[in-house]
């Protein structure tokens, strides 16, 4: 019988301290700054982007849910970007090359940042694949969507509508 | 407090017991892992299409086997297989008792995958059936992933019906009835090296020989050849277990090295051992080269003998070489092209594989009747077979 | 089996899910390649599992899964 209820206290236990990622998880700390090489050549440094909204996803040309991801997130770029919206693609592959061809198959009009060394990703403490990290205009960090599974662009949308008309 | 119980380790009721009271924690804290964090993923939708082809020791059998696995809904998706085996065989049994014949195995078999967070649910059914032997299978399995999806463990559960006929007597027919309880558990270990550890007991119940195959003992009244036969006598249960150990090393400039040791012990008196190693070597952007080797060898059932020394011996008599003392040895290489890579549209990828193996199977206790010899001393059998599997594979 | 060690082992397992791994999410390029895949091509590698348990006296123990990409 005692066998039987810490089993119960136990599992009770783990349902009060869960935490379900099924929708984004709300934060409010400053975004860390950081320059990165774009595949375009340039640096981009994520405090120039103060004043618009950034959506920041850490994907990589291995991870399936991420390849979904990209055609969404080129959507959702090019539907807000006159609204002071950006996405900013960050690849976390140790080798450019993958991230360079996987581009060129598929192009996508926001930029690409190569993090290659993942000194970004452990700055944004990245522990899923995708990572999505919406950033506000003043350049708090506001909610934080890990993984993604078809229909999270639904989500998206509503949160980034929401940023864009602060 | 409950009174401690001491366990005696013969006691096979408590060992029982202690399995089953460590399955239901075993479950218990699987059921805790998955309350959500994040989740994983369902296996790719996928279609595969194989030509496969045996040819050794007077047995030639080959036809296609298709697979084709799609996703219907968020979590969910099911897989299709189809398998077809188009059997010749003149086999050393067949030759020697009775005689070649051909006939056709068909086996279909679907099942379902729910994922839920961290926990995919697989549940499936299988028929297989042919002129003297049908089988229905079903099978369930839950696999978890834990630890930052380091680990995933995995517990499966799967009973087979069988009906065992013989051609020609309309009349036969026994059952058998086959439960499989498996266990697997992977690991991460770093980021270029994995483990897994697999276990898997079955049990089997009913009529377990061949019904055509028969044994030998020596007659000195038959002067034609010194012996004579009489029907395999097996027992009717059977409970085997298998551990497995494998390991995948991820090797720098992409290649991968994989190697594995399988132990097997069964209530027959079977011991065997497996050792596996393979390599696999990328070539170019599109190519990937494979070369294997295995090597299997296992100690005889305790009711086998080649020729026994009187009819009815023994309570079980058994002569079918599977469960002789004997080793395998397989050389395997592998050639695989992949036309389409990061596709967008329908086809995703897809890939052209051909596989060629060459087995040496060499017995220790079992002889070959056809070669004529003093009884008991006609030379020990040995065969090579060749296997063929040529497929392509898509992902869409 | 001791309350106490029930209650040990489950907070190793509650801790155990929410763990930061040792191999981040973002360095597992190398377990995603399929070259790392135990079961890569399921059709070929339950035929030839398949012509050994009908030749051999061992079965069981044949096919491992796990380890991959571990996307979310």
């Amino acid at each position: 019988m005692k066998v039987y209820l810490s089993k119960i206290i136990l599992l009770l236990g783990l349902l009060a301290f869960s935490t379900a990622a099924f929708c984004a998880k709300e934060m409010n700390a400053p975004a860390p700054d950081f320059t990165l090489k774009s595949l375009s050549g340039k640096n981009l440094r994520l405090s120039e982007l103060a004043g618009q909204v950034v959506l920041l996803n850490f994907w990589a040309s291995w991870c399936a849910p991420c390849r979904e991801e990209m055609p969404i997130l080129n959507d959702l770029h090019n539907k807000y970007s006159a609204l002071g919206f950006t996405v900013l693609g960050v690849n976390v592959e140790e080798q450019t090359d993958k991230a360079v061809s996987y581009i060129a198959d598929r192009p996508v009009d926001f930029p690409i940042l190569l993090d290659n060394k993942n000194n970004v990703s452990s700055l944004y403490e990245v522990i899923a694949m995708p990572t999505t990290v919406l950033i506000d205009r003043n350049g708090t960090m506001r909610y934080l969507h890990q993984g993604y599974k078809a229909g999270d662009e639904k989500e998206y949308v509503k949160l980034v509508k929401k940023l864009v008309r602060e | 407090m409950r009174a401690k119980v001491l366990v005696e380790p013969e006691s096979l009721q408590a060992v029982a017991v202690a399995v089953i009271r460590s399955l239901r924690s075993i479950f218990l804290w699987l059921l805790l892992c998955s309350l959500p964090l994040q989740a994983t993923v369902l296996p790719e939708d996928r279609a595969d299409l194989l030509y496969h082809s045996y040819d050794g020791g007077g047995a030639e059998i080959s036809g296609p086997s298709l697979l084709v696995r799609k996703k219907f809904s968020e979590k969910a998706s099911a897989t299709f297989n189809h398998y077809v085996d188009n059997v010749s065989s003149a086999s050393i049994d067949v030759i020697t008792t009775a005689s070649p014949y051909t006939e056709q195995r068909e086996e279909n078999s679907v099942s379902v995958d729910y994922l839920n967070e961290k926990t995919l649910l697989s549940v499936g059914y299988g028929q297989s059936s042919e002129d003297d032997f049908e089988a229905s299978t079903m099978s369930v399995n839950i696999a978890q992933d834990m630890f930052g999806d380091l680990t995933t463990l995995s517990l499966g559960y799967a009973q087979g019906d069988n009906t065992v006929r013989r051609n020609g007597d309309s009349s036969f027919a026994r059952d058998v009835v086959a439960r499989n309880y498996r266990l697997s558990l992977s690991q991460v270990i770093s980021k270029d090296f994995l483990m897994a550890l697999a276990l898997e007991t079955m049990t089997d119940e009913g009529f377990l020989n061949n019904p055509y195959r028969q044994v030998r003992y020596i007659n000195p009244l038959n002067l034609t050849r010194g012996y004579d036969y009489q029907e395999e006598i097996y027992p009717n249960t059977r409970t085997s277990h298998a551990f497995a150990l494998r390991g995948r090393y991820y090797l720098p400039q992409r290649a991968a090295l994989h190697g594995g040791y399988r132990y097997f012990t069964d209530t027959w008196g079977i011991q065997a051992h497996t050792w596996e190693l393979g390599y696999t070597l990328p070539y170019k952007e599109d190519w990937l080269f494979e070369f294997n080797y295995r090597y299997y060898d296992q100690t005889r059932a305790d009711f086998y003998a080649d020729l026994f020394q009187s009819a009815d011996e023994f309570i079980f008599l058994a002569r079918d070489k599977e469960l002789s003392t004997f080793t395998t040895q397989t050389f395997g290489l592998g050639a695989s092209y992949e036309f389409r890579k990061n596709g967008s549209g329908f086809l995703k990828r897809g890939n052209i594989n051909l596989h060629y193996d060459f087995i040496r199977f060499d017995y220790a206790d079992f002889r070959d009747l056809t070669v004529s010899s003093a009884v008991g001393e006609e030379p020990l059998y040995s065969f090579d077979a060749a296997v063929i599997r040529f497929f392509v594979s898509i992902w869409f | 089996m001791c309350a106490k060690r029930l209650i040990l082992l489950g907070l190793i397992f509650i801790q155990g899910c929410s763990m930061t791994p040792w191999v981040k999410p973002y360095e597992r390029a190398h377990l995603a390649d399929p070259i790392m895949n135990f079961n890569r091509d399921p059709v070929s590698s339950s035929y030839i599992h398949h012509v050994y348990d009908a030749r051999e006296g061992a079965r069981g123990a044949g096919i491992a899964t796990g380890g991959g990409c571990g996307c979310n």
